[in-house]
């Protein structure tokens, strides 16, 4: 008799998931499965609606990383009203946007490791769901818990500064952006009081990284082998090989770190990227056409980055870089929890990336808009906190959009977290009887590693809102467990 | 605009012209009646109890601004002759409802103005504008510069009361400089009255009538328009129903009209002292 577990989390509308575990008579995982609600809608409304709405527009469809939609968006319309493919902004209007882009990598990152990571490493992913929470963070470790509320407030009002507003501003916008950083903030950004100024905040992702690197010290086992598995990775790169998480060209490297993608131009991504669909999930499985449905899946995200990339161009983010590699001896790392290690070094980088432009006087005065010939159609990607973004439109004669396609970051690793989830479930679940929290959590800890929209929706305070049920052959609920 | 009609009637109102019908009357030459004729032969009234003076003849909206008052209007517009059709302006004068850009003020005059029962009618006819169009503020560019969204910040509209009408409008994108978004017109004709050619043409004017009624262009017109009309056109409209093209977000937030000074708030700062 065959069972079947689903584990549903169900607060949220949006980006809400649910797992469904396949399980025998002897309580082996046959298959599981990951169900994401898509994103759809927002490629049917924008239908018909001024082109130079749609990064004001489309950012709304997230409410955690908004500015990667909002910067994706603007980078296909630059293309749109001939500002150029990347290149082509006033200094003044790539690197506001590049600061909106660094200060959002930053706080993305902040909040993921210390509201919904370090629970779980702190505590241990069996520990009470009553304590393994940012509270619990907060109680124990009142500075950890301190520093990243205070990296987070950092992040978003570097935000405030460059798009208006912390949350869905309007900065960008076609051909550049509509606002300079004052003298006042940029001197805040730089020596603000302690501990909101751009030296602590290096220093914080720093200590950040260190935490990560001794945890993983003391539980090498549960970090290197959790979810791990062999794929490819794919990001952008900046033409030399560096991580770029602005602009760039397209990478792939397979599970060796032979290149497959060759640094290619994504204006051309339909050429390369392909969507599979599968009747039982609403969100789409991207591939790489060349290698098929079946092999042409690939990661995205910070593990990938650092996969994909030669360096990294700023000082100490290079030197963890140096490290991480070294791990796996130059091979791409292909182990889930190691997610998290990638991400502190970008978040790292980002601190020091933001500094860089924060010094930059183009931020300060310039031109801020530059224009082209006008054509009908553009794409536009980046590298958001979760992966790569994929925002692609068209317009018609009278300046309407007909057509947009995006390919969101968490479809990206549609598969990948489908198979992190398939092996978290067989390792701690084969041969049980029952079902326990900590291995309810183990599932979770799989997903969260790829820090997928649902896992922030639904996590913010502390666990996920779960519902599992067993279904027997004759599709009969066997047992129902819910917390 | 059916909706607040059905609920508050047409008291008030002075003349009903069916739209297109281009009254030469209603043009801007003749528009300040309000101001022009006095010899300031000054008149004295009360609003809400506060002694005012303002010139014999002046509108009722402008007096009370010279006195430091704020009355809202959304389809009044300085230099236009009134048109009386929004009704967010109402007062009480002298115990009766009245528009307030379409009453000369007279001596003795007693006004109420800022009472709940006023408040409260205009609360309600900010929220059968919101419900009868499609206002999604989060992504309008108009957002900040916005008389419909200022004015339902001051009356504090916090959830939609009544049921939305869903109705189906189209856009109206072809002209080469603007975009005409109707889900978000409200009909206050200020368009049709004050963008005009030199020969006193109207660009815009509204086709059909009661629920059918739609703004519309004259794409001829249209596209002999300069930058500076078309900007005209969008600064005039209280909403985000004219938009020029391709300059959409230039003003960025805190910039915008209203984002550190509430509507009103300029008009009644000038009293307190
Ligand atoms: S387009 Fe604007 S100005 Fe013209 S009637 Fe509609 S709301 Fe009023
Ligand atoms: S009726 Fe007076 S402002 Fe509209």
């Amino acid at each position: 008799m065959e069972k079947k577990i689903t584990i549903e989390p169900v607060t949220r509308v949006e980006g809400h998931g649910k797992v469904t575990i396949y399980i025998d008579d002897e309580g082996n995982v046959r298959q599981s499965r990951l169900h994401i609600v898509e994103f759809r809608g927002f490629e049917r409304f924008v239908q018909g609606r001024p082109y130079w709405e749609a990064p004001v527009l489309v950012q709304r469809l997230c409410g955690i990383c908004p500015v990667s939609h909002h910067l994706a968006a603007a980078k296909a319309l630059d293309v749109i009203v001939g500002a150029g493919t990347g290149d082509g902004l006033t200094p003044t209007g790539e690197k506001m946007r590049r600061l909106m882009h660094y200060g959002q990598m930053f706080q993305s990152h902040a909040l993921h490791f210390f509201h919904l990571v370090s629970p779980d490493l702190l505590f241990g992913i069996d520990a009470d769901p009553a304590i393994r929470n940012i509270i619990g963070v907060a109680k124990k470790h009142p500075d950890l818990a301190v520093m990243g509320v205070m990296m987070r407030k950092y992040g978003q009002e570097i935000i405030r500064a460059t798009a208006g507003k912390k949350i869905h501003g309007t900065g960008a916008i076609p051909g550049g952006i509509n606002k300079l950083l004052t003298v006042e903030e940029r001197d805040s950004f730089l020596n603000g009081p302690d501990p909101m100024n751009i030296d602590k905040m290096i220093s914080w992702s720093l200590d950040s990284v260190n935490f990560l690197k001794g945890y993983h010290k003391e539980n090498k086992d549960f970090i290197d082998n959790f979810a791990k598995f062999p794929s490819n990775h794919l990001s952008l790169v900046r033409k030399d090989g560096a991580l770029d998480l602005y602009h760039g060209v397209l990478r792939a490297v397979d599970s060796e770190g032979k290149k497959i993608l060759h640094d290619v131009d994504y204006q051309d991504y339909l050429s390369y990227i392909g969507e599979e669909v599968r009747n039982w999930s609403y969100m789409k499985f991207p591939y790489m056409l060349e290698f098929g449905k079946g092999d042409g899946w690939y990661r995205v995200g910070p593990l990938a980055r650092l996969n994909c990339c030669d360096f990294i161009p700023t000082p100490l983010a290079q030197k963890e870089f140096e490290e991480f590699r070294a791990y796996t001896k130059g091979k791409p790392n292909h182990m889930s929890m190691h997610y998290h290690w990638a991400r502190l070094i970008e978040l790292l980088h980002s601190a020091e990336m933001m500094k860089e432009l924060l010094h930059d006087p183009d931020l300060l005065e310039g031109e801020l808009v530059t224009k082209g010939t006008k054509v009908n159609e553009g794409v536009g990607l980046l590298e958001a906190p979760r992966g790569t973004l994929f925002h692609h439109y068209r317009i018609n004669e009278h300046d309407q959009i007909t057509m947009a396609n995006l390919i969101v970051s968490t479809t990206n690793n549609n598969e990948p977290m489908n198979v992190a989830v398939n092996h978290a479930a067989k390792q701690f679940m084969n041969g049980q009887k029952r079902i326990s929290e900590g291995m309810m959590n183990a599932v979770e800890v799989a997903i969260r590693a790829y820090d997928p929209c649902l896992s922030c929706a639904t996590h913010a305070l502390g666990q996920m809102p779960l519902e599992i049920i067993l279904v027997g052959p004759d599709q009969e609920v066997i047992e129902r467990i819910r917390r | 605009m059916g909706v607040i009609r059905k609920l508050f009637g047409d008291q008030g109102r002075k003349t009903e012209k069916t739209p297109l019908q281009d009254d030469p009357e209603r043009t801007a030459s003749h528009s300040s009646t309000n101001i022009v004729n006095t010899m300031s032969e000054k008149v004295k009234f009360t609003i809400d109890g506060k002694a005012c003076v303002a010139d014999k003849g002046m509108n009722l909206v402008d007096a009370a601004k010279i006195n430091g008052i704020y009355i809202p209007t959304l389809c009044h517009l300085e230099g236009v002759k009134p048109a009386g059709s929004c009704r967010i302006c109402n007062v009480r004068i002298n115990g009766r409802p009245m528009t307030a850009c379409t009453t000369e003020v007279a001596e003795g005059m007693v006004i109420e103005n800022n009472i709940p029962e006023i408040q409260e009618m205009r609360k309600i006819i900010i929220e059968t504008l919101f419900v009868s169009g499609n206002h999604f503020c989060p992504a309008c560019e108009k957002s900040g510069n916005c008389e419909l969204q200022a004015l339902a910040y001051r009356y504090q509209m916090m959830v939609p009361r009544f049921p939305y009408e869903f109705e189906e409008k189209q856009v109206d994108a072809t002209s080469p400089k603007l975009y005409i978004d109707r889900n978000r017109c409200i009909l206050c004709k200020r368009c049709v009255r004050s963008i005009k050619k030199a020969d006193g043409k109207s660009i815009f004017a509204i086709k059909g009538r009661g629920h059918k009624a739609i703004i519309i262009i004259d794409h001829k017109l249209a596209e002999a328009m300069t930058d500076e009309e078309a900007q005209r056109a969008m600064d005039i409209c209280p909403v985000g129903s004219i938009l020029r093209k391709e300059r959409g977000y230039i003003t960025p937030i805190g910039k915008r009209k209203y984002d550190t000074t509430p509507i009103g708030s300029d008009i009644e700062q000038n009293v307190t002292k």
